[in-house]
């Protein structure tokens, strides 16, 4: 068997994810072969290559990926945030709420900054000011992009909404003052301030505790129910995907390897990076002698193997893998993988006796 | 004999009122603190950040002097050593840290820093036999000895981590405590270095204590699992006897807070309000009540102590009734 060729797979091609329904609205966000550069080297980095992704109006997807991924990069890019140089847009199309980014001048590109998407990173201190209150960083915001609203009774409300106890006075308070939970919180509440239609949340949770993690996606699925807004949330964390997705795309090397919708990537995996990323996580109750490790590294982004640039740490790699660059393939409704023997590989990540 | 025994120990760090200040209140950062590891096991401490547990690690090292309580090593109390006594016994126990980028010098090649050790504790005859055993000790952790003059910026998060091992493993210790090693790493390297872990403690019989706030992590390694809030034990088991039968309410709060990967779980979650209180001063009564769910009165006022709930099992809490059952025993729902 010869593994797929390129029929065609190019723009015009049904993008993953995306159904393609006669009449479906139009995503939200459409990512369409993106590829990004970093540096003067030569061969230069490449972060991301022929990434595609798209978020519907009111979705919660997520971004799976170990660091050098590209997930970052590829967030990043949405409002274009990644200063150019040293990033440089090879290839592709943004398409955000209508209007296409890479080619939109600064000043248009700064009316959708905070109204159309906005985000939430990791680690809150380092996105606050720290000489300067909560109540004053938000109010900012609101002048920036919804001046009719810039009041500070709103920023109590914004305060009160993501679950500040006693907001009318802790909007007084410097960043230094909050526990990382509460600066999160506010952190968000900054993010959300002009309504945006996507909420980009990059690891939002990575930096805080277990207990302050799930209030903290509780408080992200609360939100989007009361403004219908679309969450794209990167993480390298599964069981957060498990508790928040609808959709999943998963990346590895720079490159989308496998999308899906949540329940389905979790229970079947068509990806053997996906399938070794789900074993490999430790289970609740899934006592075992060993972990499911993956051996090998992810590769950086200068040294990216040829052909399927997982085949060296994976364990069915097969001697085509090492040539055969592979393209991502149908492999069920809304389903996605770049892994051409899918359909032959043992690929179940959970045993039977984990769900007892 | 255990291996290491520790009695009621605690420690307290000065508040003071700027740089030269008086004190102005002391924070008991581990509070009366009872642990026990045999030779060869793993004992896992789990909690959220600011909970002690990581100054407890390093209080049973002695990195940093207990204010109270005892330390036994293989019957001898350790607790007042000193000097040359005190460094010879550091052969004997070792830490690894969870940054492995801030816990290995730059300007120090990795020969060197496995070296150092061997160096210290004059464990190297000559020159040849010390650039020997760090080969022996790179290959045991699975990195390749040709790259001993490297530096360790040349080495991605997982191999410097399997440097940390080395370099603890240089003296052969019979503790190691694991500061959550593998939590700045990602899914798939820290299996590798988990195994890794489990492989030498096989082969050489290495006891751990493993401290961790992954939950999952620690259920899967350890044999006992001791759970920590706000400087005090509140519950020890068992792992699988903690992970089926929590009883300590935060224990159990821990234990659904963890998420599942499996989509068809449909286990209920205890989402816990508010955040672990400031030690400096912390509530009256049971630390936990103003985040427990089921607190009562007297939760407000008494301090529950650690008792022994069951043979193996201890718990700090007022609402365990005689039938060793708690308001929010989740395992009903778990399954």
């Amino acid at each position: 068997m010869v593994p797929a060729e390129p029929t065609g797979q190019h723009k015009e091609r049904v993008l993953p994810g995306a159904p393609s329904r006669p009449g479906a609205a139009s995503p939200l966000l459409d990512i369409k072969n993106l590829t990004i550069e970093f540096g003067s080297f030569n061969p230069p980095a490449r972060a991301i290559e022929g990434v595609c992704l798209t978020v519907h109006h009111g979705e919660t997807v997520c971004l799976v990926g170990e660091s050098g991924s590209g997930k970052s990069v590829t967030a990043l890019s949405i409002a274009r945030l990644l200063s150019s140089p040293p990033a440089r847009y090879v290839e592709g199309e943004i398409w955000l709420d209508g209007h296409e980014i890479l080619g939109l001048p600064e000043t248009e590109l700064r009316r959708l900054r905070g109204r159309v998407v906005s985000y939430v990173f990791q680690e809150p201190s380092a996105s606050l000011n720290p000489v300067r209150t909560i109540g004053s960083q938000i109010l900012e915001a609101l002048k920036l992009h919804q001046p009719s609203l810039a009041t500070k009774e709103e920023v109590v409300r914004l305060l009160a909404m993501v679950g500040i106890p006693s907001p009318e006075t802790r909007a007084d308070d410097y960043p230094h003052q909050m526990s990382g939970g509460m600066q999160q919180r506010a952190a968000i509440a900054m993010a959300i301030a002009a309504r945006p239609k996507l909420l980009v949340a990059d690891e939002p949770t990575t930096a805080l505790d277990v207990t302050v993690q799930a209030q903290i996606l509780d408080l992200m699925r609360e939100l989007q129910g009361e403004f219908g807004m679309a969450i794209l949330l990167i993480t390298h964390n599964l069981g957060i995907v498990r508790e928040i997705a609808n959709r999943v795309a998963v990346i590895y090397a720079g490159q989308i390897v496998e999308t899906a919708p949540c329940a389905e990537l979790l229970r079947q995996p068509r990806h053997p990076y996906t399938a070794a990323l789900i074993r490999a996580v430790p289970e609740l109750g899934r006592r075992a002698n060993r972990l499911h490790a993956i051996p090998g590294q992810v590769p950086s982004s200068f040294d990216r193997p040829e052909g399927c640039r997982f085949h060296p740490r994976c364990e069915f790699a097969r001697p085509e893998c090492q040539k055969n660059s592979p393209l991502l393939i149908p492999a069920g409704l809304g389903h996605w993988t770049r892994c051409p023997w899918h359909d032959q590989l043992p690929l179940a990540p959970l045993s039977p006796d984990s769900k007892a | 004999m255990s291996l290491l025994e520790v009695r009621q120990l605690s420690v307290r760090f000065p508040v003071r009122r700027g740089l030269f200040g008086g004190v102005r209140a002391w924070l008991r950062a581990v509070d009366r603190v009872d642990l026990e590891i045999q030779t060869g096991e793993t004992v896992g401490l789990v909690g959220e950040s600011g909970c002690g547990k990581s100054t407890l690690g390093r209080a049973i090292l002695r990195l940093i002097e207990p204010a109270d309580g005892q330390i036994i090593w293989k019957d001898t109390d350790i607790t007042t050593l000193s000097g040359r006594e005190l460094r010879q016994w550091r052969r004997q126990a070792q830490i690894i840290f969870q940054d492995p980028i801030n816990s290995l010098d730059p300007r120090q090649t990795v020969g060197d820093a496995i070296g150092e050790a061997l160096d210290v504790h004059k464990l190297a005859p000559n020159r040849r036999e010390r650039q020997n055993r760090i080969a022996a000790l790179m290959e045991s952790v699975g990195l390749d000895p040709s790259r001993a003059s490297d530096y360790p910026h040349e080495f991605s998060g997982g191999q410097r981590q399997r440097i940390g091992i080395a370099r603890a493993l240089a003296v052969q210790p019979d503790l190691i405590v694991c500061d959550e090693p593998v939590s700045a790493l990602d899914v798939s390297i820290q299996a590798q270095i988990v195994n890794l872990l489990l492989d030498l403690q096989k082969t050489r019989g290495i006891a751990y204590l493993f401290i961790a706030h992954d939950l999952a992590l620690v259920e899967h390694i350890s044999r006992r699992v001791l759970v920590m809030y706000l400087g005090r034990i509140v519950e020890s088991a068992d792992a699988a006897e903690l992970l089926h039968q929590p009883l300590h309410p935060y224990t159990q709060a821990l234990i659904s807070a963890v998420p599942v990967l499996d989509p068809d779980s449909r286990r209920k979650r205890i989402i816990l309000g508010g955040e672990v209180p400031s030690p400096i001063n912390p509530p009256p009564g049971c630390a936990f009540h103003p985040r427990c769910p089921w607190a009562e009165p007297k939760c407000k006022s008494i301090a529950p102590v650690l008792r022994e709930v069951k043979k193996g099992h201890k718990a700090a809490c007022h609402l365990i009734t005689a039938d060793n059952s708690t308001p929010g025993n989740p395992t009903a729902t778990n399954t």
